[in-house]
């Protein structure tokens, strides 16, 4: 079944603050969706929603991800279900390592009875961490502690590419690398384009879109989708910033949220 | 303030013990004077706990005559990892029923024979170190110890003998009418090397019931000793122990300690640093679970110069347990170019769980180093907010990081088989 992610009217709030205002989108696989906007318009809310982060509550709307609510399930169901987000700021785990970690992931989503073999598991490890040059030691390093920004990310890619995901976000994953790690983590991502996997990548710059070629691009600003396109937006906000939007709609402040 | 403490035995029968027991003389005086102390002495003082509102009325009844030697039950080697090659002393209940060395240690001139035995047949050497670092006189428990002690191990080490394998002893308590006060006694000579390790175990219990135990460790100049016990008592059983090592100089005690009761217990794990050099490294950890308190301490007082203490301590705290963790560090004045350091976490798994690390630093010399670092806290829901969205369960995600947390510790340990037995035990005690 081709993968289909459908996000209709969805509101969610932070402590009681309304920051997404009714989003709709529709992901197919094989499909890039990059969400583009200033700081502060509910970018990272949208994709803290998604996965079903604690602090948020979901107020309204809907989510499907091949026809399952996505909203009625647990945060592991919905990784399970195939959804992934790789975070703008990955929690440090002192005491389990990398590997372990990884492992337990992907017999978590393997299933009881279906669980791979060590030495399969690790083929599979050290094989991708070598596409994303990764240092073969931070397989037996506590997870993501003391690693730099840029290493944290290259791990959000190869827990993505070890878990093989229908849906993928991205939240920021282009912030805090450098020009070499972000071709690398581009690289990542489009050996993993395929027809039945859909992507949806959040960045305030241009720059990741360079690299990964997106098929619709989303403007995001008071907690809505304002403005959708081509790539031939992404370009154009890099060359002529996000004024022209507001302007264009009539916004003053994009951000939403906030106080004052 | 006057006390007025009940006696678990008269002095009568503390001396018929002891004679039908055949014991020297000089071990009939220690006990008679300490149950004498022991009437006018009060409980020890601890942080945030009140030991008298403990459950300590049941000491058992004193063994008459020697223990005859039986089968060792067949729950042992379930729970510990014995075989034929094992050098191994059990006690059951009142007093040691098995006890094993190899012929090369004992022709090695290794002494490992249960205290009753030694205190006869090794009477010198046993005098001069029996309760001295744990004196009767120190309070209402030391005292009740010294009066009542049973069974236990004795353990010596020539000069430069260097023990390759674990001497291990296990002390099994399935009888809550009897008492049931091990002392274990290791003196390790000048330049010598020895690995000793303890299981604290229980059967079936009809009631409740005191275990009130001790540890001296004697560390001559330049030896080694690695000191391993885990106590994994029942819940009917209160654990009260203390164990000190005196270490000389250039000497090393390494502790590690798995306090994984189910019943209330009190612990005590002291490192006396007398010597120029001596060093201490201590490792606890515990896990609390039901309604069950717990007060462990880790100490080390500094005398030698160039004297090192390192203490870490890790408690995971279950459903209404209450944890209290001190960490003491004593630098005594002229203990120059000292260093101690120590940590101690708590973690809380439900918000009954209590738990209060207590890290106190006491200093009376100024060219010295010392650190510390404490912290008690819930499991952090944006960690188990990661983990999940990686497709791992809760119950899951919890399991690796309480794994997580007490890794620092449990991977640190030398010995392989108590590594595994440790986490096994931490995993049965977190219902995994």
């Amino acid at each position: 079944m081709a993968t289909q992610f459908t996000i209709e009217g969805l509101k969610a709030t932070i402590e009681g603050k309304e920051i997404l205002k009714g989003i709709n989108l529709d992901i197919k696989g094989g499909e890039i969706h990059a969400i583009m906007g200033p700081n502060g318009t509910g970018k990272s809310t949208l994709a803290s929603a998604l996965m079903g982060h604690p602090k948020y509550e979901v107020t309204d709307g809907n989510v499907t991800l091949n026809g399952e609510d996505v909203l009625e399930m647990e945060v592991d169901e919905r990784a399970r279900a195939g959804l992934f987000l790789a975070m703008q700021y990955p929690s440090e785990i002192t005491g389990v390592t990398n590997s372990d970690f990884l492992r337990s992931a992907i017999n978590a989503r393997r299933g009881e009875g279906n669980e791979l073999s060590l030495i399969k598991f690790i083929r599979q490890m050290e094989g991708k961490m070598k596409e994303l040059e990764m240092n073969p030691e931070f397989a037996h390093r506590y997870l993501n502690e003391g690693f730099s920004g840029g290493e944290k990310k290259r791990n959000e890619i190869l827990q993505m590419m070890l878990l093989d995901p229908k849906i993928v976000v991205l939240d920021e994953i282009d912030s805090g690398l450098d020009i070499d790690a972000l071709r690398i983590v581009a690289n990542g991502v489009n050996t993993m384009r395929s027809e039945d996997r859909g992507f949806l990548i959040i960045t305030h710059y241009q720059r990741l879109l360079n690299y990964i070629t997106p098929d619709f691009v989303h403007v995001m600003m008071q907690g809505r989708i304002v403005k959708s396109g081509g790539p031939e937006l992404a370009e154009r906000l890099e060359k002529e910033g996000y004024d022209w939007v507001k302007e264009e709609l009539g916004i003053e402040d994009e951000t939403v949220g906030q106080e004052a | 303030m006057t006390t007025q403490t009940i006696l678990p035995v008269n002095h009568e029968a503390l001396a018929a013990f002891s004679k039908s027991s055949g014991e020297p003389a000089w071990v009939t005086e220690i006990r008679s004077k300490a149950l004498e102390l022991a009437a006018g002495l009060e409980l020890p003082k601890l942080e945030k706990t009140r030991l008298d509102r403990w459950t300590l009325d049941n000491y058992g009844k004193l063994r008459q005559g020697a223990q005859t030697s039986e089968e060792l039950p067949a729950s042992l080697s379930s729970l510990i990892d014995i075989n034929e090659h094992s050098n191994l002393i059990v006690q059951r209940n009142s007093g040691v029923v098995f006890t094993k060395l190899s012929p090369e240690l004992t022709a090695q001139g290794v002494i490992f024979t249960d205290l009753e035995t030694a205190v006869r047949e090794h009477g010198d050497l046993v005098k001069k170190h029996l309760f001295t670092a744990i004196p009767a006189e120190e309070n209402q428990l030391t005292a009740l110890h010294a009066a009542l002690w049973n069974g236990g191990v004795f353990l010596y080490v020539p000069k430069n003998v260097e023990v390759e394998v674990p001497l291990q002893a296990v002390f099994l308590i399935d009888d809550a009418s009897a008492s049931f006060t091990p002392h274990v006694l290791i003196v390790a000579d000048s330049n010598s090397r020895v690995t000793y390790v303890d299981n604290y175990i229980s059967g079936d219990l009809n009631q409740a019931i005191v275990h009130n135990g001790a540890a001296e460790v004697f560390v001559k100049a330049g030896s080694k000793v690695q000191f391993a016990s885990v106590h994994h008592l029942a819940g009917q059983i209160t654990d009260l122990t203390y164990r000190r090592a005196v270490v000389e100089n250039d000497g090393s005690i390494e502790w590690i300690i798995g306090e994984m009761n189910a019943g209330d217990a009190m612990s005590e794990t002291l490192s006396v640093l007398r010597g120029n050099g001596s060093t201490s490294d201590a490792k606890v950890i515990a896990v609390g679970s039901g309604s069950q308190k717990l007060n462990l301490t880790t100490k080390a007082v500094h005398f030698g110069k160039s004297s090192d203490s390192q203490m870490i301590t890790r408690a995971v705290m279950r459903e209404e347990s209450t944890a209290i963790i001190n960490g003491i560090t004593k630098i005594e004045k002229g203990a120059t170019k000292a260093n101690g350091e120590q940590t101690e976490k708590v973690l809380m798994l439900s918000p009954k769980a209590r738990g209060d690390a207590n890290p106190i630093l006491l200093i009376d010399e100024d060219d010295v180093t010392a650190g510390h670092a404490a912290s008690v806290g819930q499991v952090n829901a944006e960690q188990i907010y990661y983990l999940m969205s990686r497709g791992i369960s809760r119950a899951q995600a919890e399991r690796l990081i309480i794994y997580g947390f007490l890794a620092p510790v449990v991977s640190d340990i030398p010995l392989e088989q108590l590594q595994n037995q440790l986490q096994s035990l931490v995993e049965r005690k977190l219902g995994q």
